[in-house]
């Protein structure tokens, strides 16, 4: 087993309390199913929607987004798959996709 | 998470209900977004961290650490609510009262005080039960539109409206106001008693959305009798007549989504847990000199709960409780029920003469029960040509497919001729 990291990116926000409710309940039973077949290496970690980019020779701090909203990162998970493509198989359960969201899916190097 | 838990709905009412009482009712868009950031913020970090032990806490400790970033933010741009005055104006006096505000007993007031200011005569009932179902129910456009078989334009534009009129008045209701509350009560009532009946007998086809309408509208019912405040005679039999009535359902619609009518109900699916519930609310209820027309309709259905059979159904007192009943509410509905009944008492031939006195019969020109009576009346009376007619008009009016199957089922019961 390889793995892959999952970038789970620019998902738009839900507006409905059921709205919310059901795409809650569609990662959690996702990620509870990849759990159960043995590919969640690690869950992973949300990340703020905050941040600040450090760039040159100057080391210039500006504030971020560094990413066009429809392309930042909202969290990732550590996957384990056959290879790339099963990978790539393997995101497409993820919720992330009902709110025009996506996956970038990258092999983690393994020397 | 269980997935018929509805967390997001319920903390909607409860959040917002908090949040507008710290921000002021004119900040209720602002309570609003504090809400969605608090549910984002769940959806965000809940898949990666796990379901919190406690989500209702952990969601309220998220909008109150927002509502005090907002509150620190914008206190000197915007004023909040004039009835916690300069007391969100200090750093001493801000933790503190906010923290009281989210305090439990604190949140059930909230509730309270969001209901009946909902519930304002000058928005009419209509506009009143949709607004309570978005605010208090968690309801999106989309889903209230869905219970009132109306268009998404529709219910925005009532939507709006409505919260213009109620984000426009200056204070939230002033629940300890004892003159302005017992005003106030009947108007609550009533638009409760309209969302249950949304559920029981409304158009929707879908039977989950209607069991949901009937849910949500028991749950207000019980925070407003459970409130010390509330728990008034008529707050206790209107939550015992929506405990009788929902005792029915199962039997009501079957499995296969049929609808039975009372007197063909499989009434071993009646509620067993539900009925004693009522029965209990209709005891507490029977206090005080008033009687209202819950108290009524309670004692209607209590009959029909306890009855084992429709045949052994004491059908000369639900006559008599219709009677009063019409006193006190007249309405062409009403009438008609009790025309039911008396032609239970006293044959179908005394019952269709009922039906035809009823005033204001114009006004059930499109229900499709109206007709559906006669039928039945005229079926027992061995006029099957006749009630085949009513039975076919009714089947014109029929409002979704359940109430079309039903109609089908009862103009194919009707013999062509041969008269009985």
């Amino acid at each position: 087993m390889n793995q892959y990291l999952f970038l789970y990116r620019g998902a738009e926000r839900p507006t409905s309390p059921q709205d919310i409710q059901d795409i809650m309940q569609k990662w959690m039973n996702w990620l509870e199913d990849l759990g159960k077949k043995g590919h969640l290496k690690d869950r992973g970690q949300p990340l703020e929607p905050i941040g600040k980019v450090v760039t040159g020779k100057q080391k210039t701090v500006t504030d971020g987004p560094f990413a066009e909203a429809k392309d930042l990162v909202g969290g990732f998970s550590i996957i384990e798959a056959e290879d790339l493509a099963h990978a790539a198989e393997l995101s497409k359960g993820c919720p992330v996709f009902e709110r025009n969201g996506y996956v970038e899916v990258r092999p983690i190097m393994t020397m | 998470m269980e997935p018929l838990d509805p967390l997001f709905r319920r903390e909607s009412g409860r959040m917002t209900a908090v949040l507008t009482r710290i921000f002021g009712v004119h900040n209720l868009a602002l309570a609003e977004d504090v809400v969605q950031d608090a549910f984002c913020r769940a959806l965000e970090v809940w898949p990666f961290r796990g379901m919190p032990d406690d989500p209702s806490a952990w969601l309220m400790a998220t909008a109150k650490n927002r509502a005090l970033d907002v509150l620190r933010r914008e206190r000197t741009a915007r004023t909040f609510a004039p009835e916690l005055g300069r007391r969100l104006d200090s750093e001493w006096t801000l933790v503190p009262s906010v923290e009281e505000q989210f305090a439990s007993p604190a949140i059930k007031d909230d509730l309270l005080r969001m209901m009946f200011s909902c519930c304002q005569p000058r928005l009419g009932e209509e506009a009143q039960v949709a607004l309570v179902l978005n605010i208090l129910c968690g309801f999106s456009v989309d889903e209230v539109a869905g219970a009132f078989v109306a268009t998404h334009a529709a219910i925005e534009k009532r939507i709006t409206r409505a919260k213009k009129v109620l984000a426009g008045s200056k204070y939230l209701f002033d629940v300890t106001h004892d003159g302005e509350f017992s005003a106030r009560l009947p108007v609550v009532h009533r638009a409760l008693y309209l969302l249950f009946n949304e559920g029981y007998h409304g158009a929707s086809a879908e039977s989950a959305v209607r069991a949901e309408l009937c849910r949500e509208a028991m749950r207000l019912a019980a925070m407003l009798h459970e409130h010390p405040l509330g728990a008034t005679p008529a707050s206790h039999a209107l939550s015992a007549l929506m405990c009788l009535h929902a005792a029915r359902l199962p039997a009501r619609i079957d499995a296969s989504g049929d609808l039975h009518s009372l007197f063909d109900q499989d009434r071993s699916r009646w509620d067993g847990h539900l009925i004693a519930e009522g029965q209990r609310l209709l005891d507490l209820s029977a206090v005080g000199p008033d009687l209202t027309e819950y108290h009524l309709e309670a004692a209607i259905a209590w009959v029909h709960a306890t009855a084992s059979t429709a045949e052994e159904t004491n059908w000369d007192r639900i006559v008599a409780l219709y009677d009063l009943l019409l006193a006190i509410r007249p309405s062409p509905v009403v009438a008609l029920n009790r025309a039911i009944a008396v032609a239970q008492r006293d044959g179908p031939e005394v019952g269709l003469r009922e039906i035809h006195g009823i005033a204001d019969a114009e006004r059930l020109d499109g229900y499709p029960f109206y007709p559906a009576a006669l039928g039945e009346l005229e079926l027992r009376s061995g006029r099957s040509a006749l009630a085949r007619e009513h039975f076919q008009a009714a089947l014109a009016l029929a409002r979704n497919p359940m109430e079309r199957r039903f109609l089908e089922q009862r103009l194919a019961a009707c013999p062509y001729n041969k008269p009985r």
